[in-house]
């Protein structure tokens, strides 16, 4: 994912992002990225946050009014308005992943990429996360890449790619992968998938699904 | 939760985003100072600890009013170097720890801004503790400057940023503020030894006094005992005056190639 986002050192191969070599400076205000841990200064509240990341990507005086607007807009999307004005530091971990989002909303990017957002937020969050998720998927067109540990979460993606091991195992939509491994559920396909790979003689090890 | 979001209005789109934009960099200044003011034990800590360091200097040399003003002018140029380093140092560091500094510079934000805006944040605040540490010893502490003592803030305010530039670049070898900490004996104290504060340069080992000549501080303090002998703008506090921004110009060049975009 750092790779995608371009601050991952010694990366071989070539990766092209919206038709551009992964990092390069034209990408940075079109790709959004919210990292595990949430990036935001404690020491300064939610508004000031958003005001300042929202400066660096819409600098100057001209854009100021629309700076707020979309300051304020992301506020609402991330159901933080009325911890505007708390400090980051004093917020929950779940509310302080939610500065982060925020932040990554700002500037309407093309592609959004997350890495675990739902860790550790309560099931109500986590569905209206999702909701969040999918409307700007819909309504801004925005491709959202999201990665997760946890299956019933990948479920709610469009399209799943199964890694393990560096290593692509599947690619396609939730019901294609249950549909070709005749399993009921996503967790089971991935793990047929594995037990699959593991009978071709190849040793994976560390896990990770996208 | 509102999810009616509807599509938000951009910015005009950019093809290349600059290296130095103002605005970006007055911004990140202010976010700094912001995040300054919702900590006001350290302002009260920055602003009033130089203050009483000199007051406790002027009656420590009560029967020897010569040896305050040497001493005296040489600390208003090494407060600001000091505090300013302290700050810097653990400011960079946390934005390197707790990923901001990823995050911007995953954005159209050039590092130029960044290091400008930490500096103009820190200048700011240089400027009223060096103020503040001037107007006391001159007018209060009766400390006898021949020169004028705008030129003492000058090179106040130039050592405050020599401590910005050094404190950035130290920041990126430490990966905990213990270590930040410990990097202030490792930097600073040398040159406080070597600077001639307690000595002049000139009486020291010729091998001291040859690395002295390479330490940014001593020049500092040179500058300083300029303005206190003499009247006018000497052509030696020129020269001393220079070095010490040129070596903070350079310290904050080398301080850039430490904040890489792209990291393992």
């Amino acid at each position: 994912m750092r790779s995608i986002v371009g601050t991952q050192a010694k990366v071989t191969g070539t990766l092209d992002v919206l038709g551009l070599p992964a990092g390069h400076p034209a990408l940075r205000s079109r790709i959004g990225y919210v990292t595990q841990a949430p990036s935001v200064y404690d020491d300064l509240s939610v508004r000031q946050n958003l005001d300042y990341f929202a400066a660096i990507l819409d600098p100057g005086r001209a854009a100021a009014d629309r700076r707020h607007e979309n300051v304020t807009r992301a506020i609402s999307d991330v159901d933080l308005a009325s911890h505007a004005d708390a400090l980051a530091g004093n917020l929950s971990g779940g509310q302080r992943n939610r500065v982060s989002l925020a932040v990554a909303l700002l500037g309407a990017p093309e592609l959004l990429v997350l890495d675990e957002p739902t860790v550790g937020l309560d099931p109500v969050l986590r569905r209206d996360l999702w909701q969040l998720f999918h409307t700007i998927a819909a309504d801004r067109g925005a491709t959202l890449l999201v990665s997760s540990h946890v299956m019933d979460e990948a479920e709610r993606c469009h399209r799943l790619l199964l890694m393990r091991e560096g290593e692509i195992l599947a690619d396609g939509t939730p019901d294609a992968l249950r549909t070709r491994t005749g399993t009921d559920t996503v967790e089971a396909a991935f793990l047929h998938l594995v037990d699959e790979a593991i009978a071709a003689g190849r040793r994976p090890h560390e896990e990770t699904a996208r | 939760m509102n999810t009616t979001t509807t599509p938000r209005t951009g910015p005009a789109t950019s093809a290349e985003p600059r290296t130095f934009t103002p605005a970006r960099t007055t911004a990140t200044a202010t976010r700094v100072l912001r995040q300054l003011r919702h900590d006001p034990r350290t302002i009260a800590l920055m602003i009033l600890i130089p203050c009483v360091m000199l007051l406790l200097l002027r009656y420590v040399f009560d029967g020897s009013p010569h040896t305050f003003d040497s001493i005296g002018a040489s600390l208003l140029g090494i407060f600001p170097l000091i505090t300013m380093f302290l700050v810097t140092s653990i400011a960079t560091l946390r934005e390197r720890t707790s990923g901001t500094l990823e995050r911007l510079l995953a954005m159209p934000l050039g590092k130029a801004d960044l290091i400008a805006g930490y500096a103009l944040a820190f200048g700011a605040v240089a400027v009223v503790q060096s103020v503040l540490a001037t107007g006391l010893a001159v007018w209060a502490l009766g400390l006898d400057v021949t020169g004028s003592a705008w030129l003492l803030l000058l090179v106040a305010l130039l050592d405050a940023l020599l401590g910005t530039a050094l404190g950035l670049f130290v920041s990126a070898f430490a990966s905990s503020e213990f270590q930040a900490v410990q990097f202030m004996p490792a930097v600073i104290f040398p040159q406080l030894l070597l600077c001639g504060l307690f000595t002049p340069r000139s009486e020291m080992h010729p091998v001291l006094e040859r690395i002295s000549d390479v330490l940014p501080m001593s020049y500092a303090v040179d500058g300083m005992n300029e303005v206190l002998k003499h009247t006018d703008v000497t052509a030696a506090f020129v020269r001393d005056a220079l070095i010490v921004a040129a070596c903070a110009l350079l310290v904050l060049a080398l301080g850039a190639a430490t904040l890489r975009r792209r990291t393992a």
